[in-house]
């Protein structure tokens, strides 16, 4: 009995020291995660908040600024606004396009019977373009003077447009040139299409579905995973979307962006500038790093907002029905 | 098919979202922002030493003249070597001096003269007037007047002009005959009509266009037309003066003149989009497309090399009817180099700074390296100077004490993106009162000033 009493008082003391060893274990597996975590994601993260509220030029020490930069940014900073809603154009109107033109291409090359590898090459190319030297030239595609594709438009007698010239027409032309270069989504959903089993449509053959039906009850529910990262990354990668717009911008207004030269925003008339612009023209030409940490923030939290309604929506996005 | 979906989706959780969202904004964020010491140096520039210098310049040519720069300083100086670091970018300078270290610059050489307000103001680069004051050099009658304004902010001299541009107009001498033009422009009356005699139309656009006046011309910016005004850019309290001072409204109203004049803003628009770029063998001016053009002194060698048989005329740019006295007046601006900071050796440094700077022969073999305009008065005279006779033009625009610039301000070039900005509304028409808008102007560079202090 005392025996028992005995084991029973070293048993918990053992399973906790065991629990211990068993938990150091696990955190030493984590460490490489959690200090990657801490030094390149929650140092930032605390760091930008921190400067947001800070007078800071970059040279001296940063000083106490309160609510001020954040008041000029929404009320005085003329380009805010204007970045914001040009950024969520693109969010809105870009991602979706991309994604519903980049499953169009899979769908399409995964239904063909011959050539197959001749059009996923051809779709796929121009995605390893360099995107200043693909901008540029779409900029010489769409040059309203002297650009093929106006020349095209005028002889069949369809009224050429300004495209990067016009700002009415800069951000669809930003949007072709994302279409263009569609070969990594067309990859990912050819993949997921793959992958589809076949016995589904078969049997929904059988049940006397239509190819519609098909697509929207066997096709949409397999690959909604894959739309959903299609979406959730093409949101991010908008956000952040920064060359494309500035060259596009330098090379139609025809000033090139260099030493000596002055930033101009978004040409044409503020139409092509996004918040990572901002955040560059704040932080590295007006040395206003805590504005620059303001945009920064915005783009955080308005990624987050994004991504957290996109997960959230799941199920609107998984069209299965259900 | 749906208890398959269901399978396929991944179960996703609050946390998930979060973290999935937090994560991939993570690149948005990474802004670094370090702090600087605020260390001072008293080097001995007589012993041994080694400077480091970072400069922009990349093309052969450049980099040539750079080494034969340091050549005949280390000569002068032989306890002084110099460690040249050049094609740098303003962001890695800037980011240099605020890090220091043994391998940051001593010495540095920036393109960007919009930059000294913020050098000076934030003391990145250390103010050299005791350099000067030490050695008996008056930068007043060192270097010519304009370069001598962008090189200080509130009298903190923490630049140097290393070698200058000056603005002036490019002109097609044959086209200039065939239209009966028998000088050049000196009052933009003249201009006016010169421009309009050698403008070709051909049906909606333009067999020749006697001169691209749109802001996006290439270097017709708002600065470059304003010097010809002579302006004031701020008041002795620092706040803008671009509503106070008239030769804001008049320069503004001069450039609209010529849009109208010229065919309209939208048809200059669509005839600018089909011409060849500013640094191409395709520029406007060297294909005849243009007539007249608002350049720096590099056109003239760029312009030679890529059409030869061009006649070119080289002339100051005109000036307002009512200030024909001062007709040789221009737009200046340049290189600028100064001393960081955090440099251990200031000293070595400034001796360096100095030669590069002030020593008529080392800134006149420079500029005939560089092709660019000599940054002393006395180099501007030098007769060691090689350069095609039309150059003369520049050199004295340069030396004109009428010529201007645009300030140091604390926050860089932001004040002139905003009348740049005006500029563009104002030409195509979307603002027509052009009070208000310069009001509304002024009021936005004092607000930027006001945050950046």
């Amino acid at each position: 009995m005392s025996t028992l009493t005995l084991a029973s008082k070293r048993r918990p003391s053992a399973l906790a020291a065991k629990q211990r060893k068993q938990a150091l274990r696990t955190l030493a597996f984590m460490s490489p995660w959690l200090i990657g975590f801490a030094v390149f994601f929650a140092y930032p993260l605390i760091s930008t908040v921190y400067f947001s509220f800070m007078h800071y030029d970059g040279f001296k020490a940063p000083t106490w600024s309160g609510t001020k930069n954040w008041t000029y940014v929404f009320e005085h900073y003329p380009y805010f606004w204007p970045a914001l809603r040009n950024t969520l154009w693109l969010v809105v109107v870009m991602v979706t396009l991309r994604v519903v033109f980049g499953l169009g291409v899979g769908l399409l090359i995964t239904k063909i019977k011959t050539g197959t590898g001749v059009f996923r090459t051809l779709f796929y190319l121009p995605y390893l373009a360099p995107p200043v030297a693909a901008t540029m030239a779409f900029a010489f595609l769409l040059n309203p003077g002297t650009g093929p594709v106006n020349s095209i438009l005028e002889k069949v007698g369809i009224p050429a447009p300004g495209w990067f010239n016009d700002p009415t027409w800069s951000k669809p032309a930003l949007t072709l040139l994302a279409l263009w270069g569609i070969g990594d989504l067309m990859v990912i959903f050819m993949a997921a299409l793959l992958d589809v089993p076949q016995e589904q449509y078969e049997a929904a053959e059988l049940d006397g579905a239509s190819a519609w039906q098909r697509f929207r009850y066997v096709t949409l529910p397999n690959i909604s995973p894959i739309v959903m990262f299609a979406v959730v990354t093409g949101v991010i990668q908008t956000m952040q979307y920064y060359t494309q717009p500035l060259i596009a911008g330098k090379v139609a207004s025809g000033v090139i962006q260099g030493a000596g030269t002055q930033f101009e925003p978004g040409y044409p008339e503020k139409s092509t500038l996004t918040l990572p612009q901002l955040v560059y023209n704040l932080g590295f030409q007006r040395f206003d790093y805590g504005s620059a940490c303001v945009v920064a923030l915005v783009l955080f939290v308005l990624s987050m907002v994004f991504t957290a309604f996109l997960m959230r929506r799941r199920g609107g996005l998984n069209l299965a029905g259900d | 098919m749906p208890e398959k979906s269901r399978k396929v989706a991944p179960e996703v959780t609050r946390k998930t979202v979060v973290a999935l969202a937090a994560s991939a904004s993570l690149a948005l964020l990474a802004t670094a922002c370090t702090g600087q010491s605020s260390s001072g140096a008293s080097d001995d520039a007589s012993k041994d030493t080694t400077i480091n210098f970072w400069h922009a310049w990349s093309a052969p040519n450049e980099v040539a003249a750079v080494k034969s720069l340091i050549a005949g300083f280390e000569k002068a100086h032989p306890n002084i070597h110099v460690n040249v670091v050049g094609n740098m970018t303003d962001d890695k300078i800037n980011q240099a001096l605020r890090t220091g270290g043994d391998k940051a610059p001593d010495v540095i050489s920036s393109f960007t003269t919009n930059n000294v307000g913020k050098f000076c103001s934030s003391g990145a680069l250390v103010d050299l007037n005791p350099f000067f004051k030490k050695d008996g050099i008056d930068p007043q009658t060192t270097f010519p007047k304009a370069m001598n304004e962008y090189t200080q902010f509130n009298g903190d001299r923490c630049t140097v002009p290393l070698l200058g541009d000056a603005y002036g107009l490019y002109y097609n001498k044959t086209e200039f005959k065939k239209a009966g033009i028998t000088s050049p422009p000196k009052t933009w009356s003249e201009f006016e009509a010169d421009a309009k005699k050698l403008t070709i139309p051909q049906g909606d656009t333009y067999k020749q266009l006697g001169f691209m006046p749109d802001y996006h011309g290439w270097e017709t910016t708002t600065e470059h037309y304003f010097a010809q005004f002579s302006p004031t850019y701020f008041d002795k309290a620092g706040k803008s003066n671009l509503a106070k001072d008239p030769a804001f409204a008049a320069g503004f109203q001069l450039q609209k003149k010529l849009v109208d004049e010229l065919g309209g803003f939208k048809k200059l628009e669509t005839y600018r989009s089909t011409l060849g770029d500013e640094w191409g063998k395709k520029h406007p001016f060297h294909t005849g497309q243009v007539a007249m053009q608002l350049d720096g002194e590099w056109r003239l060698g760029m312009a030679t090399e890529a059409n030869p048989k061009l006649d070119i005329g080289v002339a100051p740019l005109p000036v307002p009817d009512d200030q024909a006295s001062q007709y040789g007046k221009g737009y200046i601006t340049g290189t600028i180099a100064g001393i960081a900071a955090t440099s251990k050796k200031q000293n070595a440094a400034w001796e360096f700074v100095k030669y590069i700077t002030t020593d008529t022969d080392a800134v006149v073999n420079f500029s005939n390296g560089i092709h660019n305009v000599p940054s002393t008065l006395a180099a501007l005279k030098s007769p060691k100077l090689k350069y095609d006779p039309r150059f003369k033009t520049f050199l004295d625009i340069a030396a004109n004490p009428n010529s201007t610039t645009s300030p140091a301000s604390i926050n860089g070039g932001s004040y002139l993106v905003t009348i740049q900005n005006l500029g563009y509304d104002y030409e195509s028409g979307k603002v027509t009162n052009l009070k208000a808008g310069l009001e509304s102007a002024a009021k936005q560079i004092d607000t930027d000033i006001a945050q950046a202090k």
